[in-house]
C-alpha cells in the first residue's frame, strides 16, 4: 500500500486528503480528510489516473514577436506534461491559423490532438 | 457621431454588454476599444478553465473571447478598434459626450444616450507596494510577464520568484515552468492564498513550487538586472519580522498583488466611486450615480471568474437598453442602502430601488478573511431574512445572495439591507 | 581621436556646459559612462529650483544658485522644458526657531534673493491649507520654483548636439594624462587627444580630478530616498515645503512636481558605494514620518513609486567650479544641492572660461532655441487633431496613465541624442511614469524601440548593457 497527501480542488475548503492505495488498483483506494463526496472522487482519480489539459504556445514561422496559443484538445496523463511542453518548443505554425486548427495529431502519443486556441492573422 | 449606447472597452464585459443591449432591442450600439482586436486581457490568458458556467465546457481565454466576438459579429455591432476614449462628460441636453481619438478619425466625439463602462482593471505595481530595494530590469507585474510569454513568445527571465498568490501569479508560475524557467517560490503576504485551490494544486504542487504564506519581499538586489530578492516572514500586522530574512538568488520578480479597477474615465465623468472596490457605486440595475451610465465587469469590482463578468455585463447591457427605450421601471421611491456587516468587504450593488426589481435582487460580495463553516446572513432592518451555511468563505471567491423583491418591498422606511458573515465562535461570544 | 574639449559626464552639469560651449567654434565631445544623458544624480533629485536663501553668502553654491535660478525661467522657454515658479516655504515649528528663520531671511537678502518674507503660522495655512497646525511661522521665497530635471538635462544636451557637440555613451573614462599642450583621455573604447578637459563626473568627479591633479579632492555619495505620489494627491501643496534644519534632523521637503505629482524626500545617508541607489524600509518610513511633521496627512496609500539618488558631497562642503591646479583641466565637482538650480549658471561660467582659454569665438549660426517633443496629453483638442493628421502615430496611445502616444515615443528615439533604452524613452516622454508604472506600456515601448533602432527586442535594455528585459527560450 502507498500513501499520498493531496489538497482537494473541489472548492475553497481545500481539504487535506490522505489517500492510501495499491498502485493500479482503483478499488483499493481509501480516502480520509475529505468533507464531501467530491473529495473522494478527486482523490481516486488523482492517484489512479491523474490528468491535465496542457496549454502553451508555438512559434509562428512567418511572424516576428508573435506566438500562437495551443492546447491539448483533451486531458492527457499528468506524467506527459513535460513531454508535451518540450514538444511545443520544436513546433511552429504558419499564419493565418484559426481556433480549432489541429497542429499535431496525437501529440506525444497521448491520444490527444494539439489545437490552436487563438486566431492568428 | 451619435449612438444610443456607447460601450467603453471591448473585453469580456464590453462584448457581453453589447450583445445583451442589442438583444434587448437597441441596435445602435458602438464598442470603443483601444487595442487592435477585441477580447481584452483574455487574449493573453491562454490557460484553460474559462466558461464552465457560461458554456458548460472548459475553454482557454482566447476561445472564450471568440465566442462573444462571434456574437458581436453576427449582430453587426459597430466596433471602433485602435480607438482610445480620452474623456467622458455629461452632455448639455442629456446623455454623455464620449471624446475619443484614433489614427483614422483623429479627435472625435460621440453623443451617446447611455454608456456602459467596461474598461476592466490593471495590476497593482511594485511602487504601490513600496517595496524597498534597487530598481533593476527583471521586475514585472505578472500580467505583463504573461503578455511577453503568451503573445510575443519571449522569456522575461529564467530564475523566478513570485510575490502574491493571486490567480495570475499562480498561472504564471506554471506557465514559466513549462517554458523552461525555474520558479523558486511564491510568497504571499497573507496567511492564506487569494488564488483558487485548483490553481494552487495544478500550478504549484504539480511542479513542487513552494508557497510561502505570511511572507513578503523586503529587499530587491541587483543594479542592472535582478540578482536576488530577500523574503521575510510577517507578523499579524503584516510587518516583516527581523531575523527571518531569506535571500533567494533569481533574475526575475513577478508581482501578483491585486487588481485595481481602472476608473480614470469614470472619475472624469463624475461617477461616484466606492473607496473599497475602487469601482462605481451602482444600484440594482448596475446604474451609477449618473443616470444612463452603467458599469460592469472588473471596472466595477474585480471578479474571480470571467463567467461572472459576462453575466454581470449581460445585466448591464440589458438595463442600458431599457434606459434608452424608456422602459426603465420608475423606481422613484427612496433607494435602500446595502450595508456591509461582519466580514463583508463590499457589496454590489451599493443601493437598490425596489420598484425597479423584477423578482429578485442579486447581491455579489467578497469577504475579508477565510471563514470556516460560516453562515451568510441577510438582514432587512433588524430582521434576519436568510441564513445560509457554507463550508467556507474566502477572499479569493465572490459570493452571492438573492433576495425576493416582495421581502424588500415589505421593509419599513429608513431600514437598510445588511449582509454579514457569522460563525459559531462569534455567535458563542 | 582629436577633440579640442572633452567633457566628462552627461548629467545636468555636463549637458549645460556642453550647451553653453556649443555657442563657440570649438570641437567638443562629451564622454558618458552610462547609456544616456541624465543617468546619475540628475535623474533622481527633488526637481527644485532653489531661490538661493540657503547657501552661505560668498560661497560658490550661493553665487551659482542665485544666478542659475534667475536664468531658469528664460531657459525653459528657450529650450522648451517644464518649469513652474511655485514659491517655497521653510516651516518653523516652535518659537525657538525664530532666530534661525530670521538668519535665513538675512542670508537670502545678502545672496540677492528677491521678495523673501516671514509669514505667521496662520498666514502659511491660509496659503497652504494642508500645512500642519504645529507650524508657527515660515520663510516664504516667491522665486522658488520646480523644474523637470530630465527635461532640463535632455533639452540642453539636445541643443548642444544640434549645435555640433558629439555625445558618446557607454564610454567610462579610465585614465587622463596631461602633457604637451593638452591631455590624452582614455576610455575603454579609445583615446581622445584634447586641449581642455572639463570634469562633470558627478559622484565620480573626485576620481577624474585625481587622475590629473596633485591636490586631491574627495567626494562622498550621499543617498537621498524619495517617495512619489499619484497625481490625484498632487494638489496637496502648491509651493515647495521645506523644514527649518535642525528641529527634526535635516528635514525633508514636500513638493508638487511640474507634472502634477506629489514628491516627498530626500533622506540623507552617506554611502561608500557610489552606485547604491536602492531604497530601504528605514529610509522610506523615515521620510514619510518626517514629512508628516509638515503636512496634516501624508497620502501613504497613493504612493506610486520610490527611488533614491546620490548627491556628490565634497569634503570642503562647497562646489568646486573652475580651472584646477593643472592648466586646461576644469572642474565642476561636488555639485550637490543646489546643483540642479545652479547648472545653467555653472555651464555658462565654465564655457566662458574654456572658450577664453582656447581663444574660441562665438559661432554665427548658433541655434539658441529647441522645441520639445509634442505633448499629446497636454495638447488641446485642435492641436491633437492637427498632430494626428500630420502623423497618425500621435493617435496610438501607448502609455494610458500619462497618455503618451507612439508618435511621441518614435520622436524620443529619433531626435538628436535620442533614447535607446526604456528609461530613456520614459524620461523623454513620461511613458511608464504614471500610476501603473509601465506595466501596460513597457511591452509596446520595447517593440517600438526594437523596430526604430533596427534591433531585436531581446537587445533592448532598461538603462544599458546588463539590464536587458527579455530573452529567447532556453528550452527545457
Amino acid at each position: 500500500m502507498e500513501t499520498k497527501n493531496l489538497t482537494c480542488i473541489g472548492c475553497p475548503m481545500g481539504c487535506a486528503l490522505t489517500v492510501t492505495y495499491e498502485p493500479g488498483n482503483r478499488e483499493s483506494v481509501k480516502v480520509t480528510g475529505n468533507t464531501c463526496k467530491k473529495g473522494e472522487l478527486y482523490a481516486i482519480d488523482e492517484v489512479t489516473n491523474p490528468t491535465r489539459i496542457v496549454t502553451g504556445t508555438v512559434r509562428v514561422s512567418n511572424r516576428k514577436n508573435l506566438v500562437a496559443s495551443v492546447k491539448t484538445k483533451d486531458v492527457i496523463p499528468k506524467s506527459k506534461i513535460f513531454d508535451v511542453a518540450h514538444e511545443l518548443m520544436k513546433i511552429s505554425v504558419e499564419a493565418p491559423a484559426k481556433i480549432g486548427d489541429v497542429v499535431v495529431k496525437d501529440i506525444c502519443g497521448t491520444g490527444s490532438d494539439l489545437i490552436i486556441t487563438r486566431n492568428v492573422e | 457621431m451619435n449612438t444610443k449606447i456607447a460601450i467603453i472597452g471591448g473585453g469580456p464585459a464590453g462584448l457581453a454588454a453589447a450583445v445583451s443591449a442589442y438583444d434587448a432591442g437597441v441596435k445602435d450600439v458602438v464598442i470603443l476599444e483601444r487595442d487592435d482586436k477585441l477580447g481584452g486581457i483574455l487574449n493573453q490568458c491562454i490557460h484553460n478553465g474559462f466558461g464552465l458556467h457560461t458554456f458548460k465546457e472548459e475553454l482557454t481565454g482566447p476561445e472564450y473571447a471568440e465566442r462573444f466576438i462571434e456574437k458581436v459579429r453576427e449582430r453587426n455591432i459597430e466596433c471602433l478598434l485602435k480607438t482610445i476614449v480620452v474623456d467622458l462628460s455629461e452632455s448639455q441636453g442629456g446623455g454623455v459626450t464620449v471624446t475619443a481619438m484614433s489614427a483614422e478619425k483623429g479627435m472625435f466625439e460621440i453623443q451617446a444616450e447611455a454608456v456602459v463602462l467596461a474598461m476592466g482593471c490593471r495590476e497593482r505595481p511594485r511602487g504601490a507596494l513600496n517595496t524597498p530595494g534597487y530598481r533593476p530590469a527583471g521586475i514585472y507585474s505578472a500580467g505583463t510577464a504573461q503578455r511577453y510569454v503568451n503573445i510575443e513568445g519571449k522569456m522575461p527571465g529564467h530564475e523566478v520568484v513570485i510575490l502574491g498568490s493571486g490567480d495570475i501569479g499562480l498561472i504564471m508560475a506554471r506557465r514559466m515552468t513549462l517554458e523552461g524557467a525555474h520558479v523558486k517560490a511564491v510568497a504571499e503576504l497573507m496567511p492564506y492564498s487569494g488564488g483558487l485551490k485548483r490553481n494552487i494544486v495544478q500550478c504549484l504542487d504539480d511542479f513542487d513550487i513552494p508557497l510561502k504564506l505570511s511572507t513578503t519581499v523586503t529587499d530587491i538586489k541587483g543594479k542592472d538586472r535582478v540578482e536576488s530578492v530577500v523574503l521575510s516572514k510577517v507578523d499579524e500586522k503584516n510587518n516583516p519580522i527581523p531575523g527571518t530574512e531569506e535571500e533567494i538568488p533569481c533574475d526575475t520578480l513577478l508581482l501578483s498583488c491585486g487588481l485595481l479597477p481602472e476608473n480614470e474615465l469614470s472619475s472624469m465623468l463624475g461617477v461616484d466611486l466606492s473607496p473599497v472596490t475602487g469601482g462605481a457605486r451602482v444600484d440594482e440595475s448596475l446604474e451609477t450615480s449618473i443616470p444612463g451610465v452603467f458599469a460592469c465587469g472588473n471596472v466595477l469590482h474585480v471578479h474571480d471568474l470571467v463567467d461572472y463578468v459576462s453575466g454581470e455585463a449581460t445585466e448591464a447591457g440589458k438595463h442600458a437598453a431599457e434606459y434608452v427605450l424608456g422602459k426603465t421601471p420608475a423606481g422613484e421611491e427612496a433607494s435602500i442602502a446595502l450595508e456591509t456587516g461582519n466580514g463583508v468587504r463590499y457589496t454590489v450593488p451599493s443601493f437598490v430601488r425596489p420598484g425597479r426589481l423584477e423578482n429578485f435582487l442579486t447581491v455579489r460580495f467578497r469577504v475579508g478573511n477565510v471563514y470556516k463553516n460560516p453562515e451568510i446572513c441577510v438582514y432587512l432592518g433588524d430582521k434576519c431574512l436568510q441564513r445560509r451555511k457554507k463550508q467556507i468563505c474566502a477572499p479569493g471567491e465572490m459570493e452571492q445572495v438573492m433576495i425576493k423583491k416582495s421581502d424588500i418591498e415589505a421593509m419599513a422606511p429608513g431600514e437598510t439591507i445588511r449582509i454579514a458573515i457569522e460563525t459559531e465562535q462569534e455567535a458563542a461570544q | 581621436m582629436k577633440r579640442e574639449v572633452v567633457i566628462i559626464g552627461a548629467g545636468v552639469v555636463g549637458s549645460s556646459i556642453a550647451r553653453e560651449l556649443s555657442r563657440y567654434n570649438v570641437d567638443v565631445c562629451v564622454l558618458e559612462k552610462a547609456s544616456d544623458v541624465c543617468e546619475g544624480t540628475s535623474k533622481a533629485n527633488s526637481g527644485i529650483v532653489h531661490a538661493g536663501f540657503d547657501a552661505e553668502p560668498g560661497t560658490l553654491k550661493a553665487r551659482f544658485n542665485v544666478a542659475g535660478s534667475r536664468k531658469m525661467e528664460a531657459l525653459s522657454r528657450e529650450l522648451d522644458f517644464s518649469y513652474k515658479r511655485n514659491g517655497s516655504l521653510v516651516l518653523c515649528f516652535s518659537k525657538d526657531g525664530y532666530p534661525q528663520l530670521e538668519e535665513l531671511k538675512k542670508r537670502g537678502e545678502s545672496n540677492g534673493v528677491e521678495g523673501v518674507t516671514i509669514l505667521t503660522g496662520d498666514e502659511v495655512r491660509k496659503m497652504e491649507p494642508a500645512i500642519s497646525d504645529e507650524v508657527v511661522a515660515a520663510l516664504y521665497a516667491p522665486t522658488g520654483a520646480i523644474v523637470c530635471p530630465f527635461g532640463l538635462t535632455i533639452a540642453m544636451a539636445e541643443n548642444a548636439a544640434v549645435n555640433g557637440t558629439e555625445f558618446r555613451f557607454n564610454e567610462p573614462v579610465t585614465g587622463i594624462k596631461a602633457g604637451g599642450d593638452g591631455f590624452v583621455v582614455t576610455t575603454d573604447k579609445g583615446t581622445y587627444e584634447c586641449k581642455a578637459v572639463i570634469n562633470a563626473a558627478g559622484v565620480y568627479a573626485d576620481a577624474i580630478h585625481n587622475m590629473v591633479c596633485a591636490d586631491k579632492i574627495h567626494i562622498t555619495a550621499r543617498k537621498g530616498e524619495y517617495c512619489l505620489y499619484d497625481k490625484k494627491v498632487g494638489g496637496t501643496v502648491s509651493s515647495t515645503i521645506f523644514q527649518l534644519p535642525g528641529t527634526y534632523g535635516k528635514g525633508v521637503l514636500v513638493t508638487p512636481t511640474v507634472h502634477g505629482n506629489l514628491l516627498l524626500g530626500p533622506t540623507a545617508t552617506d554611502t561608500p558605494d557610489k552606485e547604491e541607489v536602492n531604497t530601504t524600509k528605514v529610509g522610506l518610513d523615515t521620510l514619510q514620518a518626517t514629512a508628516a511633521k509638515s503636512i496634516k496627512t501624508v497620502p501613504y496609500r497613493s504612493v506610486i513609486t520610490s527611488f533614491a539618488g546620490l548627491r556628490a558631497h565634497e569634503d570642503g562642503g562647497d562646489f568646486i567650479v573652475g580651472e584646477s591646479s593643472v592648466k586646461g583641466f576644469y572642474d565642476a565637482a561636488g555639485i550637490e544641492s543646489p546643483g540642479l538650480s545652479a547648472a545653467p549658471a555653472i555651464g555658462e561660467f565654465l564655457a566662458g572660461e574654456v572658450a577664453g582659454y582656447l581663444g574660441a569665438i562665438e559661432k554665427s549660426d548658433f541655434k539658441a532655441t529647441r522645441k520639445g517633443i509634442p505633448n499629446v496629453a497636454l495638447a488641446s483638442k485642435e492641436e491633437r487633431d492637427r498632430l494626428i493628421k500630420e502623423n497618425p502615430l500621435y493617435a496610438n496611445v501607448i502609455c494610458r496613465c500619462e497618455l503618451v502616444t507612439e508618435g511621441e515615443i518614435v520622436d524620443a528615439i529619433k531626435r538628436p541624442v535620442g533614447a535607446t533604452t526604456l528609461d530613456g524613452v520614459k524620461r523623454r516622454t513620461r511613458a511608464g511614469m504614471g500610476r501603473c508604472q509601465a506595466g501596460f506600456c513597457s511591452p509596446k515601448t520595447l517593440e517600438i524601440l526594437a523596430r526604430e533602432l533596427g534591433t531585436d527586442i531581446t537587445k533592448i535594455t532598461k538603462h544599458g548593457e546588463g539590464s536587458e528585459f527579455l530573452s529567447e527560450h532556453k528550452g527545457l
